[in-house]
């Protein structure tokens, strides 16, 4: 669970049913858990109008679990680039009353959410719940480039290489915390590399 | 001085009546500057100086929000309610100097949204009149489903129509012709704000289909001025200033403590906006509440009222002004 610390740091909570017939999950890896967790809490026929995208990682686990929801639609995908396209094209067909519900990794529900907002959903209207790693996606204020899975501080931007000190501050709009040179006065100036986001 | 209630001093330069039931009141500044600039679905409340009384109503601002030259409201007369209507109908006239309130917005657009569904009833189209024309001038997205009596009844139809074309869907009680509702709520695209003004039942039903159909709450506005309602004369002692008074059947609790000199915050006079609300001290009776901004369970407490529209019955009431 992540921690409040400043205003722009994403704070998750805890997926519950909302009201509707339409609801899109989007989740990776260990986020299963947490839809398998709320279906026990879902009223009956909750998932007749579900439709769950599933991101299973390397582990290929939880899969038997979220087909044993029964929802109308499951669809896997190897990573959150390849099931874009179906995603953005969900939503740009959906109408109000689809609510969207997000599980797993801080990246997965950051990227989800950043195409979501641009498909006109409020960043309030999502459920989100954190599960699994959390591993940051880091924009480098400097050069723009953003790195995956980040779990050092500081941490190395893959672009242009300069020594970063990943912030808590966040932007919904790229989806990324960002990134600031640790060691700007003095490049010699190392500090020591610990791994913090698991 | 109560909140945001900056007054205005204004002239009314046109009475129109509209229909059998309305009559639309165009306000100017005396002094001849421009009014100040609001956004649609911002409402002023006017001062009704009738005799010895005065009425605080507020009314939405119906004009477009481009043109600040002058401020229109209108007003639908109600027979039976504690007269401030009637005072409009029957006493203001051209040439009359009245005070009104800065205006304050409590059902503001929300700019995000990428399309902007209204639903009228009756005289709650009036926010709507200002709302579509800021729209209309920004080329935004709206479309207006508007539920009259009878056409003769259906305030500003004509105008709209003539506006907004196609944008604007009318249905006739008389004709028994309704608002599909659910079908209508189940075929907007993502990023559709819902807006309602009319009646406490439609407001009431709109909503509670929009959030049964999983509309995000944050994506439904409503507005609910309740009128204060008449009822049984009660007294009220005012503990911090010292004072007691009476409130008249006509009155509502919140004229009755400035007309006892005591000046608390206001903005809607409406029971929604919550600037007046006001701790209880103890009372022997009980509340009627009639307002949209405490909760249930504020209201079974015993420990707050908002003086604008609620009401007591009983032996004693003392509240912490």
């Amino acid at each position: 669970m992540a921690a409040k610390s400043i205003i722009s740091r994403p704070v998750y909570g805890t997926l519950s049913p909302q009201p509707g017939k339409h609801h899109l999950f989007i989740a990776d890896a260990e986020g299963a858990l947490a839809i398998s967790d709320m279906a026990g809490r879902a009223p009956a026929g909750f998932f007749d109008g579900a439709e769950i995208d599933f991101i299973p990682g390397p582990g290929g686990k939880h899969i038997a679990a979220l087909e044993a929801l029964k929802p109308a639609q499951f669809h896997q995908a190897p990573s959150f680039a390849s099931l874009l396209p179906r995603l953005k094209q969900t939503l740009a067909n959906a109408h109000m009353g689809l609510r969207l519900y997000l599980a797993g990794t801080e990246g997965l529900i950051g990227q989800a959410m950043q195409v979501a907002l641009e498909a006109g959903i409020d960043h309030t209207s999502i459920q989100t719940e954190h599960r699994g790693s959390l591993a940051r996606r880091m924009q480098c204020v400097h050069c723009k480039g953003i790195t995956e899975n980040v779990t050092t501080q500081p941490a190395t931007c893959a672009h242009c290489g300069l020594l970063l000190l990943v912030r808590d501050h966040y932007s919904r709009r790229v989806a990324a915390f960002q990134g600031v040179c640790i060691n700007a006065e003095d490049r010699s100036e190392i500090p020591p590399m610990e791994e913090i986001f698991r | 001085m109560s909140t945001g209630t900056t007054k205005l001093d204004v002239v009314v330069s046109d009475v129109v009546p509209v229909n059998e039931l309305v009559t639309r009141f165009h306000f100017r500044r005396r002094d001849g500057q421009l009014l100040p600039t609001f956004s649609g679905g911002a409402h002023v409340v006017v001062e009704m100086r009738d005799g010895g009384r005065t009425r605080l109503n507020p009314y939405s601002l119906m004009g477009s929000p481009l043109d600040t030259r002058e401020y229109t409201i209108s007003v639908r007369r109600d027979d039976v309610g504690r007269g401030g209507s009637l005072f409009m109908h029957r006493s203001v006239r051209p040439g009359l100097e009245m005070v009104i309130s800065y205006p304050v917005n409590l059902f503001s657009l929300d700019l995000r949204a990428r399309k902007h569904l209204m639903l009228a009833g009756g005289i709650g189209i009036t926010p709507f009149m200002a709302q579509t024309a800021q729209l209309a001038a920004e080329g935004g997205n709206f479309e207006l489903h508007y539920t009259c009596r009878t056409a003769s009844l259906g305030t500003y139809a004509d105008v709209l129509r003539e506006r907004y074309d196609r944008r604007i869907r009318l249905y006739h009680d008389d004709l028994d012709e309704r608002i599909e509702l659910d079908r209508l709520l189940s075929t907007q695209p993502l990023g559709t704000h819902l807006y309602v003004c009319g009646p406490a039942g439609m407001i009431n039903w709109v909503r509670d289909r929009a959030a049964a159909l999983g509309w995000p709450a944050e994506t439904v506005h409503f507005e609910h001025f309740a009128a204060p309602q008449p009822g049984l004369p009660f007294d009220v002692t005012l503990a911090v200033s010292g004072k007691t008074t009476r409130v008249d059947e006509q009155q509502s609790l919140l004229e009755a403590i400035e007309a006892a000199g005591v000046d608390p915050p206001y903005l809607c006079r409406g029971g929604v906006c919550g600037q007046c609300e006001t701790n209880v001290i103890s009372y022997d009776g009980k509340f009627i509440h009639n307002d949209h901004w405490l909760s249930e369970e504020d209201h079974r407490s015993g420990c707050k009222i908002m003086p604008c529209v609620s009401r007591f019955e009983g032996r004693s009431l003392v509240l912490e002004r």
